[in-house]
């Protein structure tokens, strides 16, 4: 048995059939194949899937893809725009907001969302706001560094 | 940002250079192995063991293999022959249990693989693994090492009558005196806990085989590809030359994936069976389960001192935790941990003796530091329990103890040679970082309050830069290739496997310094086996002492051979190869490094004796370990009413020799000290009596989120090593080690009005209220 879902995603609409079942992290990374969103636990604990669904930073794990019909979806893919890097991702970059990287898509669109919410956060807010975000190669602190830093760039 | 122009200007070594690596990590477009799909890729699931003592009845496969988009089902009996899982660790008279790819008749531990179903895709995969049902005749387990070890324990391996899987035993001077002079002997059974290295990115695999010309591919998530290649093809019986290894995008390992896993052999088995490419991504529940857990120590400590603080002698039983059966190096961590036993301190007497206990568990191997934090935690925390034995501030008796910079190199008891350093420093700044003598000022006027502040100190080393071949299981050498393209763009093949140090660019900085090039103009490869000549692999925080020695030798011949071309369109004897060109040292005149290179490969003319082309390949032995070292100063806060630990302050000064970018050791540092917090205060693997893993998920299992770590104050002293050229240490594990000590000296110092005198990790809230709330004597 399979549904219809039209969904958009990074500005391009797709249709396709699809398993109720289907989660919309697998919809996204076998079906679409953009696989820049990880999967990192399965059950919503660690972030590396986060994805922005209708303008809120959601984990795909957690979330059939068929809930999604007629939504607007935002990737990791879709954050740089014409060739130019979006400025969360130029401040994980400048800061080395990320080793091994596999939490870091998660991560960039948590910090999205953080920064859409509240243009200056302190650094509580900012650890507040990343805490659905598991990085076990960072500690945290050069990340912290990378959101402020494109608070800052983004209020510049 | 591709360049073609050869240039350099400025000296790239010590910079902070932001990684080269990150472009393809931030915009979601790097390559893990979960994002590798072939055509007629197949997926597999694996069916595993719910208990962890029991005789398998039976296993019924016919559901799963009628389900529409099965393709196989595998059970023990299919895969008898196909080989074991490898240890490469031997000590003498070693028992060493033969681990079967699938369970054959009986299971020892939760998550013992059964039956793997491989099917269309990885839903229909795991549905067939759920249709098989297995008759299980469940046992009584032992998770406990100290209870494996008593008189009639069950038997985790029926064939032998007893757990003790091995027994080790080493002295260095002389102990018994030691003991029999000593002003004050002080005994402490610690801790060092079962943890779970949770690499965001779990394990997978992906395996193609090409009957045709006997070839595979194998793409895992590993630290050590040609380990893996090499391991691998033995067991199946495969040409070598014909097997590739690529570990692609490896989403962090901190030990857990030097390992040759079962489903590496097994995967490529199936391949060949089935003639096709094969998927497995590992669970996290799997990753919880069947990935190696670190640490598992019971320690029993005991010092010997004089009263002016001098520590004479050491005394340590080890009772390692190895599971239910060995990965790569299981035994052998618990004896790094017997070579770091002094610590930095100059004592020459000890006795070591080891008991590895079989457990029904997740084998134990290295995790992050393997060996050395256990180590560290142990002598750091009897430091401070001889110091408050006699009444000594934890500063003045390690200051008393430090081996001396005019002693170096140093030959500890233990058998090695401390290669150089200056002790006493790191931890006199991180003290004056600090305010130590108001701190403790602070502190006396806090108690009167009834608050409950502490300052813990840690002063470690550690063993790095495996390492000397003959002490290691598989080599320990490592090896670089340096192509100079006919562009004069240059390519670095290096036997190292980073994921996620940053190699890719401090190799480049290396580089573009030695030849004289940009940044840009320098390209660093890694991780496939049939590109690199061979490699040992990125672990024991190696990679840049070792591998990049390797590289900075490739290298200097290179510049040999560039020279010569440079001085033959020169028409000159002396020349200076600096800033992308050759000049003629007595004339002036130069030539840009793309003419020479073109001209080494169009070879209209050669030097005399000299080949076309610009290649060079070194392999490079290490003469000794490096010995990193320096000193964490932690101040916290315990909250009376809920036993919270809050760290006020977090200071961290690392001495990892030469540092080639800040940017990235300080990233290191942080990361390492995350996990030793961890360790300190929240992570733990609890199993149950029956051998069931209780902290099974991230629900479970307390890693470090953002909110919980405190702010780093990272700061290094720069004692160069003689070990290499480069005169690195490594500083990968570094923060790990430093960390666990220092908080739990923290928090002991800050419960001391109430009595306690020692806690084991982790230093949980729960803990704490009670033995709070209990008024305390522990």
């Amino acid at each position: 048995m399979t549904e219809t879902i039209n969904v958009s995603i990074n500005g391009t609409t797709y249709s396709h059939e699809v398993e109720p079942r289907l989660l919309l992290i697998h919809y996204l990374r076998e079906v679409v194949g953009l696989t820049g969103p990880h999967i990192g636990c399965e059950t919503s604990l660690c972030g590396a899937c986060t994805v922005e669904l209708n303008g809120k930073a959601i984990k795909s794990c957690s979330i059939f893809a068929i809930q999604c019909d007629g939504a607007k979806i935002l990737t990791i893919e879709g954050m740089a725009a014409d060739g130019k890097l979006h400025k969360i991702q130029e401040a994980f970059w400048n800061e080395h907001g990320l080793q091994c990287g596999f939490c870091t898509p998660g991560m960039i669109m948590t910090t999205k969302q953080i920064l859409d919410r509240n243009r200056n956060p302190t650094d509580q807010e900012i650890r507040h706001g990343l805490d659905g975000n598991l990085c076990r190669c960072t500690g945290y602190q050069h990340i912290v560094n990378a959101v402020r830093a494109a608070a800052r760039a983004a209020g510049a | 940002m591709a360049t073609t122009t050869i240039t350099k200007t400025e000296k790239l070594v010590g910079k902070r250079i932001r990684r080269r690596e990150d472009p393809r990590l931030i915009t979601g477009t790097a390559t893990y192995v979960d994002d590798i799909k072939m055509p007629g890729m197949l997926y597999a699931a694996i069916l595993r063991s719910p208990h962890a003592a029991a005789k398998i009845r039976s296993i019924d496969i016919s559901k799963a293999k009628a389900l529409k988009g099965v393709h196989a089902v595998f059970v023990g009996e299919d895969t008898k022959n196909a080989g074991a899982v490898p240890c490469g660790a031997s000590l003498p008279g070693l028992r060493v249990p033969h681990h079967n790819l699938l369970a054959i008749d009986r299971v020892y531990l939760v998550g013992h693989p059964v039956a793997v179903v491989v099917a269309t895709d990885r839903y229909v995969a795991r549905d067939g693994a759920e249709l098989i049902e297995v008759d299980y005749e469940p046992e009584a387990a032992v998770a406990d090492p100290e209870k494996a070890l008593a008189p009639g324990a069950h038997a985790v391996h029926p064939q032998w009558a007893d757990n003790v899987a091995f027994t080790f035993h080493q002295e260095g001077g002389d102990v018994a005196k030691a003991f029999a002079e000593a002003d004050v002997i002080v005994k402490q059974r610690i801790v060092s806990q079962r943890l779970i290295p949770n690499s965001m990115e779990t394990r997978g695999v992906v395996a193609d085989w090409h009957a045709a010309d006997r070839s595979m591919n194998l793409f895992t998530s590993t630290q050590a590809p040609h380990l893996v290649r090499s391991l691998v093809a033995q067991i199946l019986g495969l040409e070598e030359n014909r097997f590739r290894v690529v570990a692609p995008e490896v989403g962090g390992g901190f030990g857990a994936k030097i390992q040759t896993y079962a489903e590496e052999i097994l995967l490529a088995w199936i391949s060949m069976k089935l003639q096709k490419p094969v998927k497995w991504i590992e669970s996290r529940r799997e990753n919880f389960l069947c990935t190696i857990h670190g640490r598992g120590h019971v320690d029993f400590y005991e010092i010997a001192a004089k009263r002016d603080g001098t520590i004479t002698g050491i005394k340590l039983k080890i009772i390692q935790d190895l599971g239910a059966y060995f990965t790569v190096l299981t035994p052998a961590i618990p004896t790094l941990s017997v070579l770091m036993m002094p610590g930095l301190y100059r004592t020459p007497n000890i006795q070591a003796d080891i008991v590895g206990a079989f457990t029904n568990c997740t084998p134990t191997d290295a995790y992050r530091g393997a060996g050395r934090p256990e180590a560290t935690h142990g002598i750091e925390r009897m430091v401070d329990m001889v110091a408050a034995e006699l009444k000594m501030d934890p500063a003045e008796i390690r200051l008393k103890n430090f081996v001396r910079n005019e002693e170096f190199p140093f030959p500890t008891a233990t058998g090695l040679v401390y290669d150089s350093g200056d002790y006493s420093a790191p931890l006199k700044k991180a003290m004056e970082m600090a305010g130590y003598d108001q701190l403790r000022k602070e502190q006396v006027e806090a108690r009167k309050q009834g608050k409950l502040m502490g300052i813990g100190l840690c002063a470690y080393g550690e063993i790095c830069a495996f390492g000397p071949s003959p002490a290691t299981p598989a080599g320990g050498w490592e090896s670089a290739t340096v192509k100079i393209e006919p562009s004069g763009q240059v390519t670095v093949l290096t036997g190292i496997s980073p994921h996620g140090q940053g190699e890719e660019t401090t190799f480049a900085q290396i580089t573009g310094d030695e030849l004289g090039v940009g940044i840009d103009d320098v390209l660093v490869l890694h991780g496939d086996t049939s590109l690199v000549p061979y490699g040992i692999g990125t672990f024991g925080s190696r990679s840049t002492a070792v591998g990049g020695t390797a590289l900075y030798y490739a290298l200097q011949d290179l510049k040999a051979k560039v020279k010569k071309f440079g001085a033959m369109l020169l028409e000159s004897e002396d020349v200076t190869l600096a800033n992308g060109q050759c000049t003629d040292n007595k004339t002036g005149k130069s030539v840009g490094f793309k003419e020479i290179a073109a001209a080494a490969y169009r070879a209209m003319k050669l030097p005399p004796n000299t080949e076309p082309g610009l290649l060079a390949t070194h392999f490079w032995e290490p003469p000794n370990f490096t010995f990193p070292f320096g000193a964490h100063l932690v101040v916290t806060d315990v909250d009376r009413d809920t036993g919270n630990v809050s760290i006020r302050r977090y200071i961290a000064i690392d001495d990892c020799g030469n540092i080639l970018n800040p940017l990235i050791v300080d990233g290191q540092v942080h990361g390492g000290v995350a996990q030793g917090i961890g360790q300190a205060l929240w992570e733990q693997a609890v199993y149950d009596d029956n051998g069931q893993l209780v902290t099974g998920e991230f629900m479970d299992y307390t890693m470090p989120r953002a909110h919980m770590m405190p702010w780093i104050e990272s700061g290094h002293t720069v004692t160069p090593t003689p070990v290499n050229p480069l005169g690195v240490k490594g500083v990968g594990e570094a923060g790990t080690i430093g960390a666990s000590p220092a908080v739990v000296n923290s928090v002991v110092d800050a419960l001391s009005p109430l009595g306690v005198k020692h806690l084991d990790m982790p230093l949980t809230p729960e803990k704490l209220w009670k033995l709070i709330s209990a008024g305390s004597n522990a």
